[in-house]
């Protein structure tokens, strides 16, 4: 029964992938190895459609792998495999928040951590900044967004179509 | 019901416009939840990060479960990670099925190294933003400028990096109360 070995195996990533989506990838090797469902090379390819697709990387992955596994079910079984530890945990972390939020200890710690992650995502963005800011071109068009951004405050998805215009005009 | 639905097409919308991991839909996030329909503070969405860092599973599905719970409680969850998984699931099968030779296309790939120019300057904004209002004081900075060299020079995992600056801040508090005695 492959759906549910699908379910199986996915719901363990979601439970031990820690992080980012990046963080499936060494459990997905795993599968391929022990399964066959996908080859190595499949991964590789899946692995740069899903970060230039839209959603979550981690997601995509599962759907990706889970597409070729098992078809069109397969795609749904293993993403809702992946995503389902999430939904538990997450319901129960909630809880605990609603009741120890007030603890002054709890306060000390997240005002402590807040710096922490606002490291991890400046992290994050420089990464993102290492593929794609290779010349000036792509450093000019850096600096008139990041001007538009914060003098002109329009939503994200109003700079998300304007800078795919630009990258295909620009061709960049 | 009606609000369950609108929970679903909110993170329907957000999902539909990340690239890439969970912090590259922050900017889209915060524009939604915190500036539009004031569901969290700034404060808050940062804290939700930290533990959607360090709980199982994916950031992104992580941080959408725990705003649609606060909302809506179980199924506010349940709608709120279904919202946010549908567009990959719609638009990866569709690539998967039919489309896979058109990524290699040229102009496609123009688009996408433009849309990650632009999800760099988001974040840039965000970073500065967010520091104006989070970081002040000795410990912050400290902690700030520790997390990024642990993570660029010795690659400490992000969890880590999480669990260590908690420790850090709740020794640091702990001296604070029991020099004030």
């Amino acid at each position: 029964m492959i759906y549910l070995l699908l379910f199986y195996e996915f719901f363990k990533i979601g439970l031990f992938a820690i992080g980012g989506g990046l963080v499936t990838v060494p459990f997905l090797f795993d599968l391929s190895a022990k399964y066959g469902w996908f080859s190595a090379k499949e991964l590789a390819d899946m692995i740069a459609i899903a970060e230039s697709t839209p959603g979550p990387l981690g997601v995509n992955m599962a759907t990706y792998a889970g597409y070729n596994s098992a078809g069109l079910l397969g795609a749904v079984i293993a993403t809702l495999g992946l995503v389902t530890p999430s939904v538990i945990v997450i319901i129960l972390v909630a809880k605990l928040m609603n009741k120890y939020q007030c603890n002054s200890r709890v306060q000390t710690v997240l005002s402590g951590i807040r710096p922490a992650v606002l490291a991890l995502i400046l992290f994050a963005g420089l990464q993102i900044a290492k593929l794609s800011l290779a010349d000036l071109l792509s450093g000019m068009v850096f600096a008139i967004l990041l001007a538009s951004i914060h003098f002109w405050k329009k939503s994200p998805i109003f700079y998300l179509c304007i800078s795919a215009v630009l990258g295909i005009v620009l061709q960049l | 019901m009606r609000s369950l639905i609108d929970l679903l097409m909110l993170f329907f919308k957000i999902g539909l416009f990340t690239f890439g991991g969970g912090y590259a839909m922050l900017p889209l996030l915060r524009d939604e939840v915190v500036i539009r329909r004031r569901f969290l503070s700034e404060e808050e969405l940062l804290d939700l990060y930290s533990i959607g860092q360090c709980t199982p599973g994916i950031i992104a599905v992580n941080v959408a479960t725990f705003i649609g719970y606060r909302q809506k409680g179980v199924w506010g969850a349940v709608f709120a990670t279904l919202g946010m998984i549908l567009p990959s699931l719609i638009i990866i099968c569709l690539i998967a099925a039919v489309l896979s030779r058109y990524m290699h296309n040229r102009y496609v790939a123009y688009a996408f190294a433009g849309i990650r120019i632009c999800v760099v300057a988001l974040i840039a904004d965000i970073v500065y933003g967010l520091w104006k209002k989070n970081v002040s004081g000795y410990q912050s900075v400290a902690i700030f400028v520790g997390a990024l060299i642990l993570l660029g020079v010795f690659n400490l995992s992000a969890v880590w990096i999480v669990v260590l600056a908690a420790l850090f801040a709740l020794g640091m508090g702990e001296i604070r109360r029991y020099k004030k005695k």
